[in-house]
C-alpha cells in the first residue's frame, strides 16, 4: 500500500455554537481525482479551508499529513508552498487587469524592481497552453466569459509546482460546454500527475470523473467509495448525502387544466447601453395561470436579462415591444411598479442582489411588502414576527431564530428566505432565476414541492434554469433561448435534453 | 425523556441570553465607554466636570455637531459621505444673519426659509450621486468648495455680521423659562426641567409596559418581570439624574430641545417606519433593495435632503451661539460629525449604524474636549487623544463585529 499524498486525521473544527467538522478523516492517493460531495453545510468547504490554511493551525484539532510529513499551515501561502492550491467557487480575478497580470498577481516576475512584462507574457502563454486556453495574454479579464475566467484561475494555480489542486464547485457558474471542457482539463491534469480534489453538487460530473468519492454529512465522513470497484451511482450517493433515499427527485404534480393568460410578451427587444448591443431580440412568449414555464439556454443567452427587463428593467435597457400582465399592457418604470402589478422575481444571485446579508431573516422576508404590516405609517414589528415565523415554518427554513443574520445561513436556507420574501408579496407571476443553484438535494426537493403547490393554487411560474433535468422534471412548457432570441418552444412531454441542447447551441 | 427536554430548553435559553449579550456588546460598549470617560473626568476635575453648569455648557456646545452627526449617520449608512455640511452650515448661518440684519426679515420667516434652502442644497448635491453615480466624495467636496466661496462672498463687504435678534440668539444661548409660581419650592432648581424629566419617565414607563403587554398578547416571549423592572428602574433613574443635573443650572436649553426633537424624529423614522427600513436596505445591499421595489435614487435624495436640513439647523444653532455670522463658521464641522458617527458604531460598508449610537459618539467626543479643557490639557494633546479614541472605537467595533 503506497503512502497517500494527503491524509487529514481526526479533524475537528468548531465555530461558536456549531461543530462544523467532527472527527473527519480524509485520505487522498497520489494522482487521483478525489471528489468530495455532501449537502450544503456538510463541511466540505470548511475541510478545504482547514487544509489550505485559511483556518490556521491551532484553530482546529487533528493532523494534516502531506507526503508523509506533518504540516502546520498558518496561512494560505504556507500551504501553497507545500504544493496545495485551492480555487474557490467565487472567482478571485481582477477584471481590469490583463490575463497575464492576473496570472502573476502576487508573484510578479521582476528585473530588480521593475516588472518584466515580456518574460511574464512569454511564461503566461506556456501556462495557458497547459489549460488549453487560446487567448491573448494582454486581454483584460473582464472581456472574457466565465468559463475562460475559470480556466485562468486554474492557470494561475498551475504556474507554481502544484501537487494537489482543490476545486470548489468549479462548474457551478458554467454552461455545459464549458463544464465539459473543465472536466477534460482536470482529467488532463491527472495525466500530468496532479492530484485533484473536486467539490461538486453535480453528481453526474462526479460520477463521470472521480476515482474516489468521499461523502460528508453534518461534519462527519459518511463513506469513502472507490469509483472503480464499489457500486456508485446517483441514488447511492444521494442516499449517503441525505441519509435517506429520495425516490423521486422531482415530485409529481397533478396536471390541472391551465388557466387564463397572465403574461404575454410581443416583439420584446432590449438594447444594453453598457454592452452596446441588443441583448433581447423580438421575443414572443406567454405564461398561463397554473403553469410552470421554463426558459432554457446557455449562460449568456439573455435569460436573466429577459427576466430583469420584464421586472421593471432596473438595469435600464432600452426596451421595445409590448408586455401584457393579465391582459393589460404595462410599461413598468421600476421594479416597484412590477411588484404592484403582482410580479415577483427571485434572483439568480441571492447573495449579490437577492438578500441583505447583514440583516436578519425577518427583515429580509418583509422587505418587499412592508406596507402589508404597516399601520398609520409605523411598522408593526409584532405582526412582522408572525409573518416571518409563518414562512419559516412553511418553507422549513433552518435557522436558530428569525433574528439570525441571513449571511449565517446555508445556501439552501438563504434561498428559502428569498422565496419567503417573494411569497409574502403574494404574486400572481413568480419568476424564478436558477431557483436551486448551489443548494443541496434535500432543499431542492422542498423547493420543487413548493413550486408545485404554488401553481396548484393558480400562480404562474416562469423558471430560468441551466439544469436540463430540472427543466424536464418541473416544467409544463419550455422555451429555449440563444443569443437573445427564442429559438424554440416545446411542451415538456415531448422534450428531451438533446432537443433542448440542439436549440440552445444554434445561433 | 421529558426531563432531558427540560434541560436543553434551559441551556438553550441561557445560551440565547449569552448570545444576545455577545451580539450586542458593540452596541452597548460605547455607552459604557461614555460612562467611564465621564467618571474619569469627574474624578480628575474634582467634580467640576459633572457639575450642572459644565454639563449644560457641554450640551450646548455639542448641539450643532450632534444634529450633523444624526444626518451623517444616515449618509454613511447608505454608503456615501457628505463633506460639504460644514460650509453649508456656515453659509446658511450667514444667510440667516443677512436676512435678519440687512433685509429685515422676521426671525420666524428666516428659520423656515433657511431650513428649506438647506434641504434643497442637500438634494442638489445629491443629484450627480443619485442620477449618474458620481462618487459622493467628489460631489460633496465640490459643493463644499462652492459653499465656502459663497460664504466668503456674502461676508466680503462686512466681515463678521453681528446678529441682534434676541429670539434668534436664544436658540444657542437661551433656556426654557421656569414656572414663576413655584419659586418657593426647591430653591435653586429649575422646576419645569424637573417636571419634564418626570413626564419623560412616566411616558417611558407607560410605553414600555404597553409594548410588553402587546408582545404578551401575541404570545411572544418577554424578559421576565424582575429583569423588566430592573430595566425600568435603571432608565428612569438615568432620565431623572440628567434632569436633576440640568435643573441645577438654568434647566433645559433651547439647543437641547432642538437636539432632542431631531433625535426623536430621526430615531422614530429609522426604527419604526418603512422609510427607515428602506434606508438600511439600500445601505445593506443597493441592488437587492432596487429589486425589492425600493428606489435607490429616491432614498439617496431623501437622505441627502435630510442632511441638508440638519446642516441648516446646525448653521442656525452655531450662528446663534456666537450671536454672529463669521467668515470661518462651519470650518471642520463635517470632520467632527463623521468622527461622532464612526465612534457611535456606523460602518462605512453600509447598512449599519444607529441615531442613538451617533449621539453617544458625539457625547464621547465632546466630553473628551470638555474634560481635557477643564484639566488644562494643551490643545495639541487634545487632538492626539481624540484621534486615538476615534481609531480605538472603530478598531473595537471591527473586532466585535467580525465574530458575528
Amino acid at each position: 500500500m503506497e503512502t497517500p499524498i494527503l491524509e487529514m486525521k481526526s479533524i475537528t473544527k468548531e465555530f461558536p455554537g456549531v461543530k462544523a467538522l467532527d472527527n473527519v478523516t480524509f485520505s487522498v492517493r497520489t494522482g487521483e481525482i478525489h471528489c468530495l460531495v455532501g449537502e450544503n453545510g456538510a463541511g466540505k468547504s470548511t475541510l478545504m479551508k482547514v487544509l489550505s490554511g485559511v483556518h490556521p493551525y491551532g484553530t482546529y484539532d487533528g493532523e494534516i499529513i502531506v507526503e508523509g510529513e506533518l504540516q502546520k499551515f498558518n496561512n494560505i501561502r504556507e500551504s501553497e508552498n507545500a504544493g496545495i492550491a485551492i480555487i474557490y467557487q467565487e472567482l478571485a480575478l481582477i477584471p481590469e487587469l490583463s490575463v497575464y497580470e492576473n496570472i502573476f498577481l502576487g508573484n510578479e516576475l521582476t528585473n530588480g524592481m521593475v516588472i518584466d512584462s515580456n518574460e511574464s507574457i512569454q511564461q503566461a502563454v506556456e501556462i495557458l497552453k497547459k489549460v488549453g486556453l487560446d487567448v491573448n495574454p494582454l486581454t483584460k479579464v473582464k472581456n472574457l466569459g466565465v468559463g475562460k475566467q475559470q480556466l485562468i484561475e486554474i492557470a494561475k494555480a498551475l504556474k507554481k509546482d502544484v501537487k494537489i489542486l482543490i476545486l470548489d464547485e468549479p462548474t457551478a457558474a458554467l454552461n455545459e460546454t464549458d463544464s465539459d471542457n473543465l472536466l477534460h482539463l482536470i482529467q488532463g491534469l491527472k495525466a500530468q500527475g496532479v492530484t485533484c480534489i473536486l467539490i461538486s453538487h453535480k453528481l453526474r460530473e462526479v460520477l463521470a470523473i472521480a476515482d474516489t468519492i468521499t461523502v460528508l454529512r453534518d461534519g462527519k465522513t459518511v463513506v469513502t467509495l472507490d469509483a472503480h470497484k464499489d457500486l456508485v451511482n446517483e441514488p447511492v450517493l444521494i442516499k449517503h448525502m441525505v441519509g435517506r433515499s429520495i425516490d423521486n427527485v422531482y415530485p409529481k404534480r397533478e396536471k390541472l387544466p391551465i388557466g387564463k393568460e397572465t403574461l404575454r410578451l410581443e416583439d420584446w427587444s432590449a438594447f444594453s447601453y453598457a454592452l452596446g448591443r441588443d441583448i433581447l431580440k423580438n421575443i414572443n412568449l406567454n405564461v398561463h395561470a397554473g403553469e410552470i414555464v421554463a426558459i432554457a439556454g446557455l449562460m449568456g443567452s439573455g435569460r436573466t436579462e429577459l427576466a430583469k427587463s420584464i421586472f421593471g428593467n432596473p438595469d435600464r435597457y432600452r426596451v421595445s415591444g409590448k408586455a401584457f400582465i393579465n391582459g393589460v399592457e404595462q410599461k413598468f418604470r421600476d421594479p416597484g411598479e412590477a411588484i404592484k402589478a403582482s410580479l415577483a422575481y427571485v434572483t439568480e444571485d441571492r447573495k449579490g442582489n437577492g438578500l441583505i446579508l447583514i440583516d436578519d431573516v425577518k427583515h429580509n422576508i418583509t422587505l418587499a411588502n412592508l406596507k402589508e404590516i404597516t399601520e398609520g405609517g409605523v411598522i408593526n414589528e409584532n405582526e412582522e414576527i408572525l409573518v416571518a415565523n409563518k414562512y419559516r415554518t412553511q418553507l422549513n427554513i433552518k435557522t436558530p431564530s428569525i433574528q439570525q443574520k441571513v449571511r449565517n445561513l446555508s445556501g439552501g436556507n438563504q434561498q428559502k428566505v428569498s422565496l419567503g420574501k417573494w411569497l409574502f408579496v403574494n404574486p400572481g407571476i413568480l419568476i424564478l432565476d436558477e431557483p436551486t443553484r448551489g443548494i443541496d438535494v434535500g432543499a431542492k426537493y422542498e423547493i420543487y414541492t413548493l413550486m408545485n403547490a404554488l401553481v396548484q393554487q393558480g400562480m404562474s411560474i416562469l423558471m430560468i434554469s441551466s439544469e436540463l433535468p430540472e427543466i424536464l422534471g418541473m416544467a409544463d412548457r419550455i422555451y429555449v433561448m440563444s443569443a437573445g432570441k427564442i429559438n424554440g418552444e416545446m411542451p415538456a412531454e415531448v422534450a428531451t435534453q438533446e432537443a433542448i441542447m440542439e436549440l440552445a447551441v444554434d445561433y | 425523556m421529558e426531563e432531558s427536554k427540560q434541560t436543553t430548553s434551559t441551556t438553550d435559553r441561557f445560551r440565547s441570553l449569552l448570545d444576545i449579550v455577545k451580539m450586542n456588546i458593540s452596541d452597548y460598549f460605547m455607552f459604557f465607554a461614555l460612562v467611564v470617560i465621564m467618571i474619569f473626568f469627574t474624578i480628575t476635575t474634582d467634580g467640576v466636570f459633572i457639575s450642572s453648569r459644565n454639563i449644560s455648557n457641554l450640551i450646548n456646545q455639542m448641539g450643532y455637531i450632534a444634529v450633523l452627526a444624526v444626518g451623517m449617520t444616515l449618509i454613511i449608512v447608505i454608503r456615501h459621505i457628505e463633506l460639504s455640511v460644514g460650509y453649508l452650515a456656515g453659509f446658511l448661518g450667514a444667510f440667516a444673519a443677512i436676512a435678519m440684519t440687512f433685509w429685515g426679515w422676521p426671525v420666524f420667516a428666516v428659520i423656515p426659509a433657511v431650513m428649506v434652502l438647506g434641504m434643497l442644497a442637500g438634494m442638489l448635491t445629491a443629484t450627480p450621486v443619485a442620477k449618474l453615480g458620481v462618487p459622493a466624495f467628489v460631489s460633496t467636496m465640490a459643493a463644499g468648495l462652492i459653499y465656502r466661496g459663497a460664504l466668503l462672498l456674502v461676508t466680503m463687504g462686512t466681515g463678521t455680521i453681528v446678529i441682534r435678534d434676541p429670539i434668534f440668539n436664544a436658540i444657542g444661548n437661551g433656556f426654557i423659562p421656569d414656572l414663576p409660581f413655584l419659586s418657593g419650592f426647591l430653591p435653586g432648581r429649575h422646576k419645569l426641567t424637573l417636571i419634564f424629566g418626570l413626564i419623560a419617565i412616566i411616558w417611558y414607563i407607560i410605553s414600555a409596559i404597553r409594548g410588553r403587554k402587546t408582545k404578551q398578547s401575541y404570545n411572544f416571549a418577554v424578559p421576565n418581570t424582575g429583569l423588566f423592572i430592573l430595566q425600568l428602574v435603571i432608565i428612569s433613574a438615568l432620565i431623572g439624574y440628567i434632569a436633576w443635573i440640568l435643573s441645577g443650572y438654568n434647566g433645559i436649553s433651547w439647543s437641547l430641545v432642538i437636539l432632542l426633537l431631531v433625535v426623536l424624529v430621526f430615531q422614530f423614522i429609522t426604527t419604526k417606519t418603512p422609510l427607515g427600513r428602506h434606508i438600511y436596505a439600500v445601505g445593506g445591499n443597493p441592488e437587492a433593495a432596487e429589486l425589492s421595489g425600493i428606489s435607490v435614487s429616491k432614498i439617496t435624495y431623501i437622505v441627502f435632503g435630510a442632511m441638508g436640513l440638519l446642516s441648516s439647523l446646525s448653521g442656525i444653532m452655531y450662528a446663534s451661539r456666537l450671536r454672529s455670522a463669521t467668515t470661518t463658521a462651519g470650518l471642520g464641522f463635517e470632520t467632527d460629525a463623521i468622527a461622532a458617527a464612526f465612534v457611535g458604531g456606523v460602518s462605512a460598508a453600509g447598512g449599519v449604524g444607529t441615531i442613538i449610537g451617533s449621539i453617544i459618539g458625539a457625547l464621547v467626543m465632546m466630553s473628551l474636549t470638555s474634560g481635557m479643557n477643564l484639566m488644562g490639557i494643551d490643545i495639541s494633546i487634545q487632538y492626539i487623544v481624540r484621534g486615538l479614541v476615534l481609531v480605538l472605537a472603530v478598531v473595537f467595533d471591527r473586532i466585535t463585529r467580525r465574530n458575528r
